[in-house]
């Protein structure tokens, strides 16, 4: 077996992600004493590609070019695809985020590889890789094993765990592929940032607002706590089909899915389709002046009571625990 | 402009899973199936471009008899022409793009439409594999489309942190995501008129699966949660506890 694990990185800097998916990368190498080795696509990336040697990664390949700066999905298909055949890689790796879920089904079909989505688990049985993934929106776990010699998985962020750089260097080797226009019928032209905010589907704290909150100009007790504890702002379908809230920040079926350390559900019922998004969080806090509020179901510590009151009492205490 | 918008049929989102007896799949008794909510997004955005450049809308969905449901569904929201490619065998994303795949070539459309994922294997997966195959662009889990001319668009698309603004030529395809638009509910009069469309039947390529599901389990319940107190007065133990036994904060 040989992995061919991407690395993401934005502006020439790696995502988070990228180094939890260098780690299971690493992990399930070592397991099935498999080769690895870590991709970087961009515009000037070479700077930052021996970093990943601390998470595991002794051997980079970088493919750099100037239309790279920004993503292209069939610019990187092709990148994935000639470097997945080059290294002879029958396994490849990448994050489920906008950009892995997005290139991962091209780059199976270039390879004519079964892919699985969306991994909280992999693990190695006689040499084949068994991942678990949710679907029904989290209701139900599957087992899932790839039939076709080549593989390709995405993995969930934040459920695999990157830990600390061991401070290790990894050996950076250029790659050249020609990229023409003809790679580059969709690509992207422009990003526009929220704001520099942090995303919820980034976010390892994530304190979320509900109905019960009452109106917009509210949201500012939910700003509040998440600001103390270095967190991000998250809502239900309730607030952003109402206009108090951005549709970016919508945690659930339709919105995103998130799996911080730490999130609190504040006025927030407890929907099917809210549970959906964030089930996964390692902690869950729920608010709620309804004792019998569905979300009290899937929390692990709870308070029943006004959240006008508990909200600015958490902001205090943290504040307090923090020394701010 | 031939639009053609891809529609899957798949339980309600207030279903509860019960796993079925053979321990891979749910237990479909009594389940409740409807258009995959993407795909009304996807169907709604033909139409429109529909009604702004001409062409006609066609809804393709792959699967049993059960899925000529979602595409009456399609055609009262005022689709055209319904395709079925008519196979209920057990298929992965890679097997049902395919199969997709091979029937859309024939029909060369301009635009293919997709939901940005389906709610019940939750793959996110079938629309880049078919625009692959076909060797189209695309752009996925879009929110807003601008066409420019005869023979480029511009997607926006959401990702982490922000949006991106995605440059593509024509014909391409897109996956449709909550906010593109607001899907019209079916007049009567449509729902009358899809009566009478006919559902045209066709037989798909057979199934290449190359994932196979070995079971499917409940996730583990967390053990009921802890009500740590009621009011303001439970804060500062609730601070302590994910602080010292939680260490989260
Ligand atoms: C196809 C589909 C997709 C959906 N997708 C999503 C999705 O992605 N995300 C999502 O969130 N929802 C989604 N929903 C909607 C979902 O079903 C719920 O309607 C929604 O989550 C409810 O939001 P809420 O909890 O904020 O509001 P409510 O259900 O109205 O709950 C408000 C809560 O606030 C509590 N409360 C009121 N006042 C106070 C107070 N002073 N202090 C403390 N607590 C108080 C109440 O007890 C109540 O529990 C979807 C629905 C459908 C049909
Ligand atoms: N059986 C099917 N028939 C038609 N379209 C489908 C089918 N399965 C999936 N799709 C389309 O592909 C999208 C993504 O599905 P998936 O990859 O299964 O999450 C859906 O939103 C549909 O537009």
């Amino acid at each position: 077996m040989k992995i061919l694990a991407f690395a993401e990185q934005r502006d020439n800097q790696f995502k988070k992600v990228a180094f939890e998916v260098i780690k299971a990368a690493r992990k399930v190498a070592d397991e099935a004493q498999a080769e690895l080795v870590a991709l970087v696509v961009g515009s000037a990336v070479q700077g930052i590609a021996a970093s990943l040697g601390g998470y595991g990664a002794s051997r980079v390949v970088v493919v750099e070019d100037p239309n790279l700066a920004l993503y292209s999905t069939t610019a990187y298909a092709k990148i994935i695809r000639e470097v997945a055949n080059k290294e002879n890689a029958d396994v490849v790796m990448l994050p489920a985020t906008a950009m892995g879920k997005d290139v991962a089904p091209r780059v199976a079909v270039r390879l004519e590889a079964g892919l699985v989505a969306d991994c909280t688990a992999l693990t190695v049985e006689g040499g084949n890789l068994v991942a678990t993934r949710p679907v029904y929106a989290g209701k139900a776990l599957i087992e899932t094993v790839v039939t076709s010699p080549r593989k390709v998985f995405t993995l969930r962020p934040n459920v695999f765990t990157s830990g600390m750089s061991n401070g290790a260097s990894a050996t950076v080797e250029r790659v050249a592929i020609t990229i023409g226009d003809g790679d580059l019928t969709s690509r992207v032209k422009e990003v526009a940032q929220s704001s520099g905010k942090l995303d919820v589907a980034e976010a390892d704290i994530i304190v979320s607002g509900g109905r019960g909150l009452k109106g917009p100009e509210n949201f500012v007790l939910i700003e509040e706590l998440a600001s103390v504890l270095g967190g991000a702002v998250g809502a239900s379908r309730a607030v952003v089909d109402a206009g108090w809230r951005p549709h970016d920040e919508q945690v659930g079926q339709t919105g995103k899915t998130v799996s911080p350390s730490l999130y609190i559900a504040v006025a927030i019922s407890g929907a099917i389709q809210h549970l959906a998004g964030m089930s996964s969080s390692k902690y869950i806090v729920a608010i709620n002046k309804d004792k019998d509020a569905p979300i009290f179901q899937v929390a692990d510590y709870g308070i029943v009571g006004d959240a006008f009151e508990i909200v600015p009492a958490l902001t205090q205490e943290v504040r307090k625990l923090s020394g701010k | 402009m031939r639009l053609v918008a891809c529609v899957n049929h798949v339980p309600d989102t207030e279903t509860k899973v019960k796993i079925g007896a053979d321990g891979k799949s749910i237990d479909r008794a009594g389940v409740n199936f409807v258009i995959n909510p993407y795909d009304e997004f996807a169907v709604e955005e033909c139409l429109r471009l529909k009604e702004k450049s001409g062409g006609e809308v066609i809804a393709v969905s792959l699967g049993g008899d059960p899925h000529k449901e979602t595409l009456r569904k399609a055609l009262a929201m005022g689709a055209d022409k319904a395709v079925l490619l008519k196979d209920d065998s057990p298929r992965d994303s890679f097997s049902v793009a395919r199969a997709l795949a091979d029937y859309l070539k024939e029909l060369s459309p301009d635009i293919i439409f997709f939901g940005k994922q389906s709610i019940d294997s939750d793959d996110a997966a079938v629309g880049g594999m078919v625009a692959e195959m076909l060797g189209l662009p695309s752009a996925s889990v879009v929110v807003g489309l601008e066409l420019a001319g005869e023979k480029n668009a511009v997607a926006e698309r959401e990702v982490e942190g922000g949006h991106e603004k995605v440059a593509v030529s024509l014909p391409a395809v897109f996956t449709a995501q909550k906010g593109l638009n607001e899907p019209r509910y079916p007049s009567l009069k449509g729902i009358m008129g899809a009566k009478g469309k006919p559902i045209e039947e066709k037989q798909p390529t057979p199934p290449q699966n190359k994932t196979e599901v070995r079971s499917m389990q409940k996730p583990h319940a967390k053990g009921a949660g802890k009500i740590v107190g009621t009011g303001a007065g439970a804060v500062s133990e609730l601070v302590r506890m994910l602080h010292e036994e939680a260490k989260v904060i």
